[in-house]
């Protein structure tokens, strides 16, 4: 029987490795095939850095405009003037300086942040009783608008770093508790009754089942969370701040000075998208059995 | 019926007793008895909505908040095969064979699991990258590396193309003699249930209405014969009428 066996089972994989090269050579084979096989439904093929099309075009244009003397360089100064006041700030190290202070904020803010919203999520997200007490109050929150809660925080913390870290923090955990709770509440049933036939102990089942299931919807809160630490930086120093960037934005329109209000604003653009960039990276790497889907 | 099989297995490891399961008003299954002995291979048939699916979750435990009654014993070593493979993406194929595995070196017999489903080439892969055969032969070795007493099947080559399901089926065969579980295979395919089967049984309207011994022949004709019986025989009970019989066969 043995023997028997064997020899079947050896004839169940060899047909399917076979046939799975068998589809793999036609395709790579002649380059007629290839034009066919381009989609014909769809957005159409991917240009190499064609996502740095739009900017350039933008570009382009301001520079075309600021140029020609239709755009008013009291409205938006000419690219140029930015990239020399980019120049001279950095040279005296004003916006080193600033965007140093800016970066320390938005991180701890973050940092706390994704403390609490984890911890939090995992606490609603794994015990009933949990949830009943942690997961009202934080819905109460979130319907409070970030910015009505300032005075507030003013009030209690004063206006020193601690409250606007503590601000950051309040408007980052939100996304990243949302994500990690949902994520750690909606594993796939069928997984959990997989976990039950193979007589996983509560401690494996978190570990194999649970947690790897929530883990995307945690990086994803956590993509949420970057982008609004950014924007929670601009909140905080705006209101009340004697260094950052945002400072450094109101300081340039009490001077009318568009070409460092411009400036600013790009290095927020660069800030938020590379921080997003890094969170993707984050995702891919942590990620890797989803990653042979996009591919 | 029921009632016959008890005397012919001397040592069930399975006994269910007077199991009742009720969906809401509708009785889905209606005070049911059936023993399965040590090794043996059942397969049972129904109609779609038989409740079939909603038996077998009863034997593997899975059927929590379900109102009902009556017990069954069943082993302690239980392994189930869904129709989906139910492999967790997240890990690699050996790592979900592995998975909660007591006892000494869980990966070296999780790797030598695979090999008996020739999968060894394929232990490294993450599950989305094989393909539905390759996914079914994966959980197979998951129930098989666990050494149940028990073999619980739902329908496991549904999802499969005809070509595959012939290489699972005697894939399956031949892991089961080595192996010696007994077996519940839920399936809609007569001739696989024959095939496969030392016993047949058919569900409906909550209760076993057929309980048969398949006992094929060695030789060709009457084996031919005989198969050609059952069938007839399962095909009328399962509601098709002697006309379509004869226009299809
Ligand atoms: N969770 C549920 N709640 C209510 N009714 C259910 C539930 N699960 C199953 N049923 C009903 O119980 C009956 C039996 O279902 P079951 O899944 O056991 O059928 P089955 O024989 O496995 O069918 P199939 O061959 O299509 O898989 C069906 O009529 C179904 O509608
Ligand atoms: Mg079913």
């Amino acid at each position: 029987m043995a023997d028997l066996s064997l020899s079947n089972g050896r004839d169940v994989a060899a047909p399917s490795r076979s046939s799975w090269l068998g589809r793999a050579r036609p395709r790579s084979s002649a380059g007629e095939a290839a034009l066919r096989r381009r989609r014909k439904l769809g957005p159409g093929p991917v240009i190499p850095y064609g996502a740095a099309l739009g900017p350039v075009l933008l570009l382009i244009l301001w520079s075309l405009g600021s140029a020609t003397g239709y755009i008013d360089d009291r409205i938006l100064s000419a690219p140029w003037t930015v990239a020399t006041t980019g120049w001279d700030l950095i040279q005296d190290g004003r916006l080193q300086d600033n965007l140093w202070t800016s970066f320390v904020r938005s991180f701890w803010g973050l940092f706390w942040g994704i403390v609490a919203g984890a911890t939090l999520g995992v606490i609603a997200g794994l015990s009933r009783i949990g949830e009943y007490l942690v997961d009202g109050p934080i819905q109460i929150k979130r319907a409070i608008p970030a910015l009505a809660l300032i005075p507030l925080l003013m009030l209690w913390f004063g206006i020193g770093e601690g409250m606007k870290i503590l601000t950051i923090a309040l408007i980052t955990f939100a996304p990243i508790y949302i994500q990690t709770h949902d994520g750690l509440r909606s594993t796939d049933a069928r997984f959990i009754e997989l976990a039950e036939t193979l007589d996983l102990s509560n401690a494996q089942f978190l570990r194999h089942v649970v947690l790897p299931a929530a883990l995307p919807g945690f990086l994803l809160g956590l993509r949420f969370g970057v982008t609004y630490s950014w924007l929670a930086l601009v909140v905080v120093e705006q209101v009340n701040a004697t260094s950052g960037l945002g400072y450094m934005i109101n300081l340039a329109r009490t001077y009318g000075q568009t070409e460092v209000i411009i400036l600013c604003l790009a290095v927020y653009a660069a800030l938020g998208l590379s921080s997003d960039w890094l969170v993707r990276f984050i995702t891919r790497k942590a990620l890797p059995w989803r990653k042979i889907l996009a591919d | 019926m029921a009632q016959d099989s008890r005397g012919l297995s001397p040592e069930p490891v399975v006994r269910v007793r007077d199991l009742t399961r009720r969906y809401g008003e509708r009785t889905i299954l209606d005070h049911v008895d059936l023993d399965i002995g040590r090794g043996e291979f059942v397969a049972l048939l129904g109609r779609s909505g038989s409740g079939k699916s909603t038996f077998l979750r009863a034997l593997a435990g899975l059927d929590h908040g379900v109102p009902g009654s009556g017990g069954f014993e069943a082993p302690d070593a239980v392994s189930v095969v869904f129709q989906d493979a139910r492999l967790l993406p997240w890990k690699k194929v050996v790592d979900n064979v592995a998975l909660g595995l007591g006892g000494a070196a869980p990966r070296e017999r999780a790797l030598r699991a695979l090999g008996e489903v020739e999968l060894t080439a394929r232990a490294e892969a993450w599950p989305l990258q094989l393909s539905g055969g390759e996914q079914q032969r994966a959980a197979l070795a998951r129930s098989l590396v666990r050494e149940p007493e028990l073999l619980l099947l739902d329908e496991p080559f549904g999802a499969l193309d005809a070509l595959t399901r012939l290489r699972m089926q005697a894939l399956l065969l031949d892991l089961c003699a080595r192996h010696q579980p007994a077996v519940l295979l839920v399936t809609h395919d007569v001739d696989e249930a024959i095939h496969l089967a030392q016993r047949v049984l058919v569900l409906d309207q909550g209760r076993f209405s057929v309980d048969i011994k398949v006992d094929l022949p060695d030789e060709p004709g009457p084996r031919e014969r005989r198969f050609a019986e059952v069938r007839a025989h399962l095909l009328t009970s399962l509601g098709v009428t002697e006309r379509e019989l004869r226009r299809v066969a």
